[in-house]
């Protein structure tokens, strides 16, 4: 139970410190984001809408801890302000929008990415001693430390460009209408398919080579050498004792593995212009369209908060000790 | 049972702190195939940055060639769109980008030391807020952190980018220290330095910090990894100075100048290349770092088979 | 009273390490036979090799370390001429140990039923899940454990619980031998006396030869019937324990054992340790390996190892016994 509830209490301070953050930040910046929004609308609009609208967006006169409180209880209702590049599209709105694309990719990369790699962990460390076994680490670590948007670049480059097997760009292809209709769909997957493979390529080596160490510490444990002893088979004894408790500090390693690959995939939806929350955040930088900037920054923030407190719940799942409270 | 026999077992007793045998692991740093692998790999690109004035054979942002040409004897790598020699700008961007990696990498494993050794020493409340904090930063989304402070500032230099950089990315490291700092905090010679009066400053300093090279120098590892990376993703979206030459702010103008479309690969080839290979030669140190810190992980080499078979079932 | 067919036999067994500067003596030549429903203790330091020989006995060996020469033969059987398959088998059914640390012996994320059912189902794929708990349950009561606990996980018992778990699941097929590895050794002084108990009298119950290791010796001495020493590696004294009791006939190492046990009923308490300190297995003396603490010490130690002798009802490995039938040549 204290573990559930430590969770939830990281969870709600997280969120707080995201926004609190998103707060700060423009207001330590060199620049008056004020001015900015005075240079942009200050032809379309009238004095009394432009000061209005600088209230929307949490600048005003008023003493800072009253705009900060305005601004959490904007951010709590859901009023993440108004785009000024989409003016007058609330953020809110492209949020909606772009948040799925993303979800989609990087979900599926990383789930496959966890299932390949776990499995590949597992394999290697079965292997042990063979050639693959040193070979497949050193392929994976130079996956690791390539860079998303290379991988990206070489992807793009071989199948689209050189072999065009694959779409370059967007989300899906401009000759087909949005909707559940198979087209549709079925462009979304052909454009789907190398950025999804970007980000997996990105994560999938850290999770083998993760893998491989827990499973190879695991297995020098006395429980495994004490089942061994007692006559379990060796596939129960690598899946039942062994990968079961070399998963818990995989698990453990997802946290970080998220923000990993959420890196990733902002780079690749950068690449491949795909219309993701990523590519908008990008956008919004370049247009200086603060609002946009913030509530993305947020939204990316709290899907990474979300996604690790899942992970810790899972956890709770596969350990019985954190389940149980410990021992006497 | 009523008394063990004392010889047996006895615990030698040490008057003085332990002192750690720094030499005998790093000899065997020195030896391991991956390590030198590592480290050559890592010495290529460090002797291309630190001779770049003498090695590049003409002014990186000097766009007077022929353009888009492909890989000559008098261009390496070829030219970009605007007529630029692209090894020139590939030579000084392996000293700036190993800069903003190193310098990078250096500042985020001080700052986590810092806050890991006090955390992980002190305890208590100060221990609560700094754990919190650093489990926050850990949370939160690098890059898009990275996005959001580069967009307040205007197009920063390498070096600008690889301070941010440091100050963002140190919650990893001091999680590790903090929890390397609590496990000596309990032992033996840290207490006994205690209770000889010794300043907690000078307990972390000289007792606690030098049990630590090894896990400080795995850290410094990754620490530079994830610092090129970063410096090269932020260039790459064109958050740094787009006069600065990186393999980052390279494959921008790569993105930009439209060599996927014109099939120039060896435009983007290289700085990719070149980062990945870095990082993997960084990866490769580490690795070897693991194995020898942690025998267990080494990788046996076949004992031609013995004359009683003994090693039979899982091996570990 | 023990009868005479031996469930273990031990014939010049040696057992080295691979390191870069070449194999290092862990086990060197050593003999012992164990009989049927005998308690054999097996004394010695840390780093006397005999966790290494007990990992050896049951083919457990890991890693750099592996059976450099001799037989192991369990119930007439040579194990290391066994197929894995057939070692599976054998393993556990015929023999069985129990770890030390009996916490990280246990599976940390199955309950304790599953790891009995587990051990049983391995060997016999017959067994419904019925019989299978049924016998866990018998199991348990045996060790004097409330059966409500097969649903517990590991961390949720005490220490002295989870040892006893452990022994529960060592004797599960009721095999001819067992080997205790420090049993007791991470337990406090009560519950290591409580466990003691319950061990002797699970022993007279299923019937079960053991080969208890320790590094207390007066506890050995006192469960056991014979006792075999270890120092450096080598088997330096197998005494029964009525020979213990004497003072006379013995190993110089064991005479210094026998004096560190201080007597309850003595007017003086005078504990004497052995001086000097445990050999490194990388650079051993030379001759015999105790010479440096020797107080008998002469040049012969120093240049020969001596060979192992039979000294009234004991074999003893000393020069002192030089003229006494030999069991060994060195």
């Amino acid at each position: 139970m204290r573990y559930y509830i430590n969770k939830v209490g990281f969870l709600l301070i997280s969120i707080w410190a995201a926004i609190t953050i998103n707060f700060i930040l423009p207001r330590m910046m060199p620049g008056n984001p004020a001015e900015i929004i005075f240079g942009k609308f200050q032809g379309r609009l009238q004095p009394s809408a432009l000061h209005a609208m600088m209230i929307e967006f949490g600048f005003s006169n008023a003493p800072w801890y009253i705009q900060y409180f305005q601004y959490l209880g904007n951010i709590i209702t859901g009023h993440f302000g108004i785009s000024y590049s989409y003016f007058p599209v609330h953020v809110k709105t492209i949020i909606e929008q772009s948040l799925p694309w993303t979800l989609g990719a990087v979900g599926i990369a990383t789930l496959l990415a966890a299932i390949i790699g776990t499995f590949g962990g597992i394999f290697i460390a079965w292997i042990r001693g063979s050639f693959l076994e040193k070979a497949i680490p050193i392929v994976g670590m130079f996956f690791q430390a390539t860079p998303a948007n290379w991988t990206a670049f070489m992807l793009l480059f071989f199948f689209g460009f050189d072999l065009s097997i694959f779409p370059m760009y967007h989300g899906f292809g401009s000759d087909v209408t949005p909707g559940f209709n198979w087209p549709f769909i079925s462009s979304v997957i052909d454009h789907g398919v190398l950025p999804v493979a970007t980000v997996f390529l990105t994560g999938v080596s850290g999770w083998i080579v993760g893998m491989r160490a827990n499973m190879i510490n695991t297995l020098g444990e006395d429980y495994v050498i004490f089942a061994e002893a007692k006559g379990v088979s060796k596939a129960r004894l690598m899946f039942s004792y062994t990968a079961r408790n070399a998963l818990l500090p995989q698990v453990t390693s997802l946290a970080i593995a998220i923000g990993m690959i959420v890196n990733g995939s902002i780079l690749m939806e950068t690449e491949f212009s795909y219309p993701g929350i990523g590519f908008q955040l990008n956008n919004a930088v370049s247009g200086e369209d603060y609002p946009m900037v913030q509530g993305m920054f947020l939204i990316i923030a709290l899907c990474v908060l979300f996604a690790n407190f899942i992970v810790d719940l899972l956890y709770s799942r596969l350990d019985p000790r954190v389940r149980t409270g410990g021992a006497n | 049972m009523i008394a063990e026999a004392p010889s047996m077992n006895a615990p030698v007793v040490r008057a003085r702190p332990q002192r750690p045998k720094k030499f005998v692991n790093l000899r065997k740093f020195v030896r391991h195939p991956f390590a030198i692998a590592g480290m050559s790999i890592l010495g290529v690109f460090v002797i291309l940055g630190v001779f770049a004035p003498i090695i590049a054979p003409y002014n990186p942002q000097a766009s007077i060639f022929i353009p888009m040409q492909a890989p000559s004897w008098q261009h390496l790598l070829g030219t970009t769109n605007t007529g630029q020699d692209i090894f020139s700008q590939f030579v000084w961007g392996a000293q700036t980008t190993l800069m903003v990696g190193l310098g990078g990498g250096v500042i985020t494993v001080v700052l986590a030391l810092l806050i890991g050794m006090t955390a992980g020493y002190l305890g208590g409340t100060v221990d609560a807020i700094l754990n919190t904090m650093s489990n926050i930063f850990l949370v939160l989304p690098s890059l898009a952190l990275l996005i959001v402070i580069e967009s307040y500032l205007k197009g920063t230099s390498p070096l600008i980018n690889g301070l941010i950089i440091g100050l963002t990315g140190w919650a990893w490291g001091s999680r590790v220290f903090r929890a390397q700092t609590m496990s000596f905090g309990s032992r033996d010679f840290v207490v006994a330095a205690k209770l000889s009066g010794m300043s907690n400053l000078r307990i972390m300093w000289t007792e606690i910090l030098p049990n630590m090279y090894s896990i400080i120098a795995s850290n410094l590892t990754f620490a530079c990894l994830g610092a090129m990376l970063a410096e090269a993703g932020l260039a790459y979206l064109g958050y740094e100075n787009l006069n600065a030459n990186s393999w980052g702010t390279l494959l921008y103008w790569a993105g930009n100048g439209g060599a996927m479309l014109s099939g120039a690969w060896w435009w983007f080839v290289p700085p990719g290349a070149a980062i990945a290979l870095c990082g993997m030669s960084f990866t490769m140190m580490n690795f070897a770092m693991d194995q020898i810190s942690n025998p267990r992980l080494a990788t046996f080499k076949k004992r031609r088979k013995p004359r009683v078979q003994s090693n039979s079932g899982i091996g570990a | 009273m023990s009868s005479r067919i031996p469930v273990l036999e031990l014939e010049d067994v040696s057992v080295a390490y691979d390191t870069h500067n070449g194999p290092v003596q862990a086990v060197n030549r050593v003999n012992l036979k164990v009989y049927q429903e005998e308690i054999v203790g097996l004394v010695g330091e840390s780093g006397s090799g005999k966790s290494t020989l007990a990992y050896a006995i049951m083919r457990l060996l890991k890693g750099a370390a592996f059976l450099q020469n001799g037989t192991i033969k369990v119930m007439g059987r040579d194990i290391y001429a066994m197929s894995p398959k057939e070692l599976q088998a054998f393993r556990w059914a015929q023999m069985s140990m129990v770890f030390q640390s009996a916490m990280s012996a246990l599976n940390p994320v199955m309950t304790v039923e599953q790891q009995f059912i587990d051990t049983l189902r391995s060997h016999n794929k017959q067994m419904t899940l019925e019989q299978c708990r049924m016998r866990a349950a018998e199991l348990m009561d045996l060790v004097r454990i409330d059966p409500k606990y097969l649903a517990s996980y590991p961390h949720q018992l005490s220490g002295g619980m989870r040892q006893r778990v452990v022994i529960a699941i060592a004797i599960a097929l009721e095999p001819a031998f067992v080997i205790m590895d420090e049993p007791t050794t991470a337990l406090d002084v009560v519950v290591q006396r409580s466990i003691l108990d319950q061990i002797q009298a699970i022993q007279r119950k299923v019937h079960f030869a053991v080969l208890f290791i320790s590094h207390d010796f007066s506890l050995v001495a006192e469960l056991a019937q014979r006792v075999a020493i270890m120092y450096a590696g080598r088997m330096v004294e197998v005494a029964d324990s009525g020979a213990l009791t004497q003072s006379e006939n013995h190993h110089p190492y064991t005479e210094g054992l026998l004096r560190a046990i201080p007597k309850l009923t003595a007017d003086e308490i005078v504990i004497e340790g052995i001086p000097g300190h445990p050999p490194d297995l990388v650079s051993l003396p030379s001759g015999c390996a105790f010479h440096p603490r020797c107080p008998y010490v002469t040049d012969e130690c120093r240049q020969q190892r001596p060979s192992l002798y039979e000294v009234g009802t004991s074999e003893v490995e000393c020069h002192r016994y030089a003229g006494e039938k030999v069991v060994q040549h060195v």
